[in-house]
């Protein structure tokens, strides 16, 4: 406890030196998210001094190893770090899938070399990563996928084509699986690339969806040169890097879903429900969707619980392991039953796409229905994590 | 609050566990439908008291051994994955809860170290209507004197037959319904003018229904305030299904594990029925359920020992969510058996009954829900 103690002095003195005052308290310079590479600009000149400081520090991914670009200190002190800027209103904004996702897989997979040159550059901020896994003819059946890598001196050359890649035309690099022997049974035909979305032959191209324009894209490549050295794990073994790798995506999407799901700043669906259908003797007046808003009450409770009994779990050094399906699961479905819940209370002015008289909030409840149905399929779809549940938790035996 | 166990809890759970294995096995609950006695194990009863079970939620000077529910959870989800019939949320949570949170001293000095002992069984009687309703009390008592002339009649209370001392609560002023003007008493149902009707649940408990026929008490007999009865009773219906969500977390996890083995052994069109998807997606939400329903047993539990500013709304979750769950379960324990799952002869039977009741004791998901709507004003 001593050592908390002093690490937290040591913190505030560090925050009370190196954080600018215009990067603290409630109407701060900060964007929400630094997700980092040659496109981010910076909205003022101190939220970028702010950026470069804590990347010197290792604050941007703290818990990190320092030769990796973190700053090495133990959970313990990472919570420290957290509260101090909380209590500041400050914070380390680096977001990126990278370092959720990638990372954690380099970690495992990568070389020593491959691990100091891009860890490095992601915690610092210079590379903003996609993800080229799905494919037109490989959705959930992922390790069909065709894209090919012919090798050819110390290159591969890349053809074929990827969906569903979040923020391809805005991305500087891509991890990228594709097929190095198209002979091999197909999770032993599978490699796993890094590169450069600015090679020659890549393209892009943004995909709208019901419920308008998204992050996804279409990544197109035609004979992209790839160095052999920028192939992570062994030639044909991609798939248990991929796999590691959807472990850490799936734990990312129940996790990053909780801000979301208590949405500070967002209206309860009991407020919604009070404005678009008011109180009769102090109650709602609809008893059946009073008992609908209940029950989704509940469940998001019960799910808090679950996520908080992992977390103390996972402190008592307990890991999280495949039930992390469950929560991929639950929280889509759940959040997907509130986007749904939430415009069939709002009701008629939940229905108005655009127009002059149509308050943003509202036309924000019709896009979140609709985008709610994305959910439930990305990141693998529900039955895809019930598959693993069944397989990896329960032992259930495959079909 | 931390929601794994603690190294204490584990061992308490392991002892539990051991109990269980050592003196019960579930087809016990077939031998107890033909039992016209107490309805549970005496000689376990006596083991339970010996190794301080009764005496978790009590005070030291009391004989009890100042712990919480989170400890009586432990207890009581072991229990309950092995339907072991005892009756400790009578006793212990119920009637002993009554006095624990509103009796006089003179009632915890008399009672409270028998029922830590488990040298006295106390119970309480609040129901009379089909559905669970609280405040819903017919029951009268009214002034004569230095005391109270108790009529009424009482349903489903809980190992009545078994009891030594009752908690019944009546009313003292206001109309059907209301909140206040609800008193309790403890009541001795071998006065001449109680009669205790003796009823077999369909999972081999035992409640009894309770007539007050003028049943004379004195002003000593009063638990808590006159006219406040609801603060004490709301506290300890919250407790009870609690425990009870306890219990029945323990028969879902056996109901789900005892499933789980079938779907990996039972073959059908050449391949193990676990195979199917029809099957397993059922098996993997059931699992999610099951998760979720743990998580805020653990929760509740917990907050009750914090006294959490929040405790009685989360009692009304966690009691709505179990219940919701043991549902689920008992239906996809017989479903996914086929057959055999409908006979006597299974015990995955006797988990679906036991979830049953417990589903319907001290409120059904529908009622905490709607409690719990009314305590957050939907």
């Amino acid at each position: 406890m001593a050592d908390v103690d002093s690490f937290r002095t040591e913190i505030r003195a560090w925050l009370a030196a190196n954080c600018p005052p215009t990067c603290q308290g409630k109407s701060n310079v900060l964007p929400d998210m630094v997700w980092g590479g040659r496109r981010q600009t910076w909205p003022h000149p101190d939220a970028k001094l702010w950026f470069d400081r804590l990347v010197e520090k290792g604050f941007t991914v703290p818990t990190w190893p320092k030769a990796y670009g973190g700053a090495g200190i133990s959970p313990a002190e990472n919570k420290v770090l957290q509260e101090e800027m909380a209590r500041i209103g400050t914070r380390s904004m680096l977001f990126n899938f990278g370092i959720g996702m990638l990372a954690p897989a380099l970690m495992e997979f990568a070389s020593e070399d491959q691990k100091r040159l891009h860890l490095n550059r992601t915690a610092r901020g210079e590379i903003r990563w996609c993800q080229g896994y799905s494919e037109p003819g490989a959705g959930s059946d992922l390790a069909s996928l065709r894209t090919s890598a012919v090798r050819d001196g110390d290159d591969y050359v890349i053809n074929g084509q990827k969906i569903w890649t979040s923020d391809a035309n805005v991305s500087d690099w891509i991890f990228c699986l594709v097929r190095t022997d198209p002979e091999a049974p197909k999770h032993l035909g599978i490699s796993f690339l890094l590169f450069d979305m600015e090679s020659p032959g890549v393209s892009t191209s943004p995909i709208e969806l019901i419920s308008g324009s998204s992050p996804f894209c279409q990544t197109f490549f035609d004979n992209v040169r790839v160095p052999v050295t920028q192939r992570v794990h062994t030639e044909n073994r991609g798939w248990d890097v991929a796999k590691a790798l959807l472990n850490h995506e799936r734990t990312m999407l129940a996790d990053g879903g909780r801000g979301s799901a208590a949405g500070a700043a967002r209206k309860s669906l009991l407020q919604v429900a009070r404005q678009a259908m008011g109180a009769s003797e102090g109650r709602l007046p609809d008893a059946a969707m009073r008992e609908e808003l209940v029950q989704w009450e509940m469940d998001r409770l019960c799910y808090e619980a679950t996520l908080k009994r992992t977390m103390d779990a996972a402190k008592a050094g307990k890991g999280m392991g495949p039930e992390g399906s469950m929560f991929k699961l639950y929280l889509s479905e759940m959040n997907q039953r509130g986007a749904d819940l939430r415009q069939r209370i709002a009701g008629h002015e939940a229905l108005v796409w655009t127009g002059d008289d149509c308050p943003a909030d509202e036309r924000q409840i019709t896009r979140e229905w609709l985008y709610g149905k994305a959910s439930t399929i990305l990141g693998g779809t529900s039955e895809i994590q019930l598959n693993i549940i069944s397989k990896r938790v329960l032992g259930l035996p495959g079909d | 609050m931390s929601l794994i166990l603690t190294e204490e809890q584990v061992q308490l759970q392991d002892s539990a566990n051991a109990f269980v294995a050592d003196n019960w096995t579930v087809g016990e609950l077939r031998k107890l439908r033909k039992d016209t006695g107490k309805g549970y194990p005496e000689a376990l009863w006596q083991k339970a008291a010996e190794l301080g079970w009764l005496a978790i939620p009590f005070a030291e000077e009391y004989g009890g051994l100042g712990l919480g529910f989170a400890e009586l959870g432990v207890v009581l989800e072991e229990l309950g994955r092995g339907l072991v019939v005892l009756p400790i949320v009578s006793s212990v949570v119920l009637g002993g809860g009554a006095l624990r949170l509103g009796g006089t001293e003179d009632q915890k000095k008399a009672w409270l170290p028998k029922v830590c002992d488990g040298s006295a069984l106390l119970t309480l009687a609040s129901q009379e209507t089909s559905r669970h309703d609280p405040y819903a009390v017919q029951t009268t008592a009214t002034r004569q004197g230095n005391g109270y002339v108790l009529k009424g009649r009482k349903v489903l209370v809980p190992d009545g037959h078994a009891a030594d001392a009752i908690v019944v609560v009546a009313r003292t002023s206001g109309a059907l319904g209301d909140r206040s003007g609800l008193t309790l008493f403890l009541v001795d149902p071998s006065a001449p003018d109680v009669k205790v009707h003796r009823n077999l649940l369909l999972d081999s408990r035992v409640a009894a229904n309770v007539e007050l026929n003028d049943v004379r008490v004195d002003a000593s007999a009063v638990v808590g305030t006159v006219d406040q009865g609801a603060d004490v009773l709301d506290q300890v219906l919250a407790e009870a299904a609690v425990a009870l969500s306890a219990d029945m977390l323990g028969g879902i996890q056996q109901t789900f594990e005892i499933t789980l083995d079938y779907l990996k052994v039972r073959e059908q069109f050449g391949a193990k029925i676990g195979s199917f998807q029809g099957l397993k997606h059922r098996a993997a939400r059931w699992f999610c359920e099951k998760e979720l329903s743990k998580s805020i047993v653990l929760q509740t539990l917990r907050a009750l020992d914090e006294k959490a500013e929040n405790a009685l709304q989360l009692a009304s979750v966690c009691k709505a969510r179990v219940s919701d769950t043991a549902r689920l379960s008992g239906k996809e324990g017989v479903q996914m058996h086929g057959g055999i799952g409908v006979t006597d002869e299974h015990d995955i039977g006797l988990f679906m009954k036991r979830g049953r009741v417990s589903e319907m004791l001290f409120g059904d998901a529908a009622f905490h829900r709607n409690r719990f709507a009314q305590m957050k004003g939907y």
